[in-house]
């Protein structure tokens, strides 16, 4: 290194008469985003750190017991998140069997094999899918899908799969599989952006050489593009998941809002958000508001978890495209 | 107190914004509360701006829950609540916080049935549905009060509130009351552990649910039932009558309450043979002891408007006024608030 800058510094010495003003700029530029960028983590550690301390009677009250309990009794007091914890996994994981294969689908066809004219409007008109408000999705939920759900698609499921657990019991049309295929809905538009991105971004010269080799239109997709993105894809399942996880207004209108564990998707669940949404108003106990805290550091913390466990799961897959992904 | 400290911060920030945004010379008096009697009390506000023009009302329909916290946060001039404050609350407050009664409301029990025809319930039936010990419409105990009413064979799905609200605590309440197993079980509350059923977000999604669901049952406010033009039952009474949820037989609930002198009271399964049993109060919560000589003295001429001129407003919104009695009891303790 000192030989280097010895070496440079004598032959030009009138740059260096200019260079001060523009390294400063430079440090200057570089702290400025430094610190934005330290903003960005700060406020991550200031949000769990309230919640924390918002929620630090109900920890100290119930300890572990908050997640592994069942009852919710504002009435006694006694709280429990576990059907909450069931219901918001549950839930995100019916969201990400229906999204991720129709989104990656889409995508898809939307950068090898659609003709070209039809390729951005069909790209707008997922994008205006995000664009649709939550509550309005929720209330299309009650009075378009739900009665359609119960009509037509929920029997079909139960005469076919009914032998299974999760396909029995009576059906209200409201339910965890009615608010899964809503979150569904909500999480296709990011999902199909980002794999469209990543699809995009696999070069030209692995198709070639997959068509070269004689593949069918068939073989190069599933050989040179989605092999080539499986690690990209794979984290835009995960920004889906993040979504999912914390998907509320829409969820609270159609999964019947019911805290209990059961293994019929037909049957009512809750999820952690949609109970801090229902509940945090009319809250007048300190416990209770307390509990709320609490769920919400559930949240918090579950997905957090959810992401370093999709980045320890990318890293063992050996992923080259990761941090595209998963920006 | 970490919380109140928290919402009254945020509150207040809401709350400066509204105050920049006033005219100056004008005042602004701030309240914050239950949602359940938003549309009154904005229509008030906005009629009482042209018979007082000096003052502006700031109202946030944040919660009860809230507007009990912004009271005893005093970040706001006047709280408001569906349901009266406990002892444990009270005893958190700097001074000593009244609670006015402005306006009922009732909750009704409406269904969904093929033709939808005109049924009866009476309380030991309404608390047999939702412990889940009446499962079927064409149980025994509905047969019984409804003779050559044709019920089906068919599951009652029972939806409730899955948020917190004051008709949530109506409904309980009643329920406690009528009910010696869903008082130890249950019990009262703005939401509680439901023994049985399906939750819908707000009166819409419950309405929405009923309105979806064959067989469904669920309560929702009087004005939301009308409005979706719903079919909903006529309740029996304590006096034993069978009492359609009006306007009128709400108040008629109300004058025959007991009502203890600092109006904290319930009004479910009242006395009386008009009284429906199944209707609550709403209360504004102002300090005693005002602070602002200027804003306290605002404020008293304001609710003594609301209780007077303003309460004919009430019935245009489906809300049922105070009965006269009490009326002028309120008004004699709205004289009480010191300003100073």
């Amino acid at each position: 290194m000192e030989t280097v800058t010895n070496a440079t510094s004598p032959v030009d010495t009138k740059p260096v008469k200019l260079a001060p003003p523009s390294r400063w700029a430079d440090r200057i530029f570089e702290w400025f985003t430094l610190a934005m960028a330290l903003v960005v983590v700060a406020l991550i550690f200031v949000v769990g750190w309230q919640m924390a301390r918002g929620s630090h009677l109900a920890i100290t009250r119930f300890g572990f017991h908050f997640l592994t309990t069942s009852t919710w009794d504002p009435v006694a007091e006694q709280y429990g998140a576990l059907p909450f914890i069931y219901g918001t996994a549950v839930s995100s994981l019916i969201a990400l069997i229906i999204a991720v294969p129709l989104s990656v689908a889409t995508a898809v066809f939307l950068t090898e094999l659609a003709p070209l004219w039809i390729r951005q409007p069909l790209v707008s008109l997922i994008e205006m899918l995000a664009a649709i408000p939550s509550v309005i999705l929720g209330l299309w939920g009650i009075f378009a899908m739900i009665p359609w759900l119960r009509a037509y698609p929920f029997p079909i499921l139960k005469r076919l799969f009914g032998w299974t657990p999760l396909f029995s019991g009576p059906i209200y049309g409201v339910s965890m599989l009615a608010g899964g295929i809503i979150i569904a809905i909500m999480i296709l538009p990011i999902i199909t952006s980002v794999s469209r991105e990543i699809l995009r971004s696999v070069p030209n010269l692995q198709r070639e050489a997959a068509y070269a080799l004689g593949g069918t239109r068939w073989e190069v997709t599933r050989i040179a593009v989605l092999s080539y993105a499986k690690n990209g894809l794979f984290g835009a399942a995960i920004l889906g998941l993040g979504r999912a996880l914390g998907e509320t207004m829409a969820v609270t209108m159609v999964i019947g809002n019911t805290p209990q564990i059961k293994a019929s998707l037909f049957a009512p669940g809750y999820t952690l958000a949609s109970v801090i949404a229902n509940e945090f108003t009319e809250a007048t106990t300190d416990l209770y508001l307390q509990a709320l805290f609490e769920i919400g550091l559930v949240l918090f913390a579950i997905t957090i978890l959810a992401n370093l466990l999709a980045r320890l799961l990318l890293r063992g897959m050996g992923g080259i495209s990761t941090t595209r992904a998963v920006q | 107190m970490n919380i109140a400290r928290f919402l009254g911060g945020s509150c207040s920030l809401i709350l400066l914004g509204g105050t920049i945004g006033t005219a100056s010379g004008q005042m602004t008096i701030n309240g914050a509360g239950a949602t359940f009697p938003y549309p009154i009390y904005s229509k008030r506000f906005d009629e009482y701006a042209k018979v007082d023009p000096s003052v502006r009302f700031n109202y946030q329909s944040i919660g009860s829950g809230g507007g009990q916290k912004q009271i005893l946060a005093q970040t706001v001039d006047f709280g408001a609540s569906d349901g009266p404050m406990s002892d444990d609350n009270l005893g958190k407050a700097p001074g000593k916080i009244l609670h006015i009664p402005t306006v009922a409301g009732a909750d009704v029990v409406a269904y969904n049935l093929p033709g939808n025809p005109a049924v009866k319930l009476d309380a030991d039936t309404i608390a047999g549905i939702f412990l889940g010990n009446v499962k079927k419409w064409n149980d025994a105990k509905i047969r019984a009060l409804n003779p050559g009413v044709s019920l089906p064979d068919q599951e009652i799905v029972v939806v409730h509130r899955s948020d917190g609200s004051g008709t949530t605590y109506i409904w309980t309440d009643y329920l406690s009351k009528v009910s010696v197993e869903w008082k130890q079980k249950v019990g009262t509350n703005t939401s509680v552990n439901w023994p049985t059923g399906i939750g819908g977000k707000g009166n819409e999604g419950v309405a929405g649910q009923i309105k979806q669901t064959p067989g469904a049952l669920g309560y929702v406010e009087l004005i939301y039932a009308i409005q979706n033009k719903m079919p909903y039952a006529d309740v029996k009474n304590s006096a034993g009558a069978f009492v359609k949820a009006t306007i009128e037989s709400v108040t008629a609930a109300m004058a025959t309450a007991q009502i203890p002198d600092d109006f904290r009271f319930s009004m479910t399964n009242a006395a009386g043979q008009d009284s429906y049993p199944i209707a609550g109060s709403t209360w504004l919560l102002v300090y005693e002891q005002q602070k602002g000589a200027a804003k306290g003295k605002k404020l008293v001429e304001f609710l003594k408007w609301a209780l007077t001129k303003g309460e004919a407003m009430a019935k245009e919104l489906s809300y049922a006024p105070l009965p006269d009695a009490l009326r002028d009891r309120v008004l004699k303790r709205v004289d009480e608030i010191k300003v100073q």
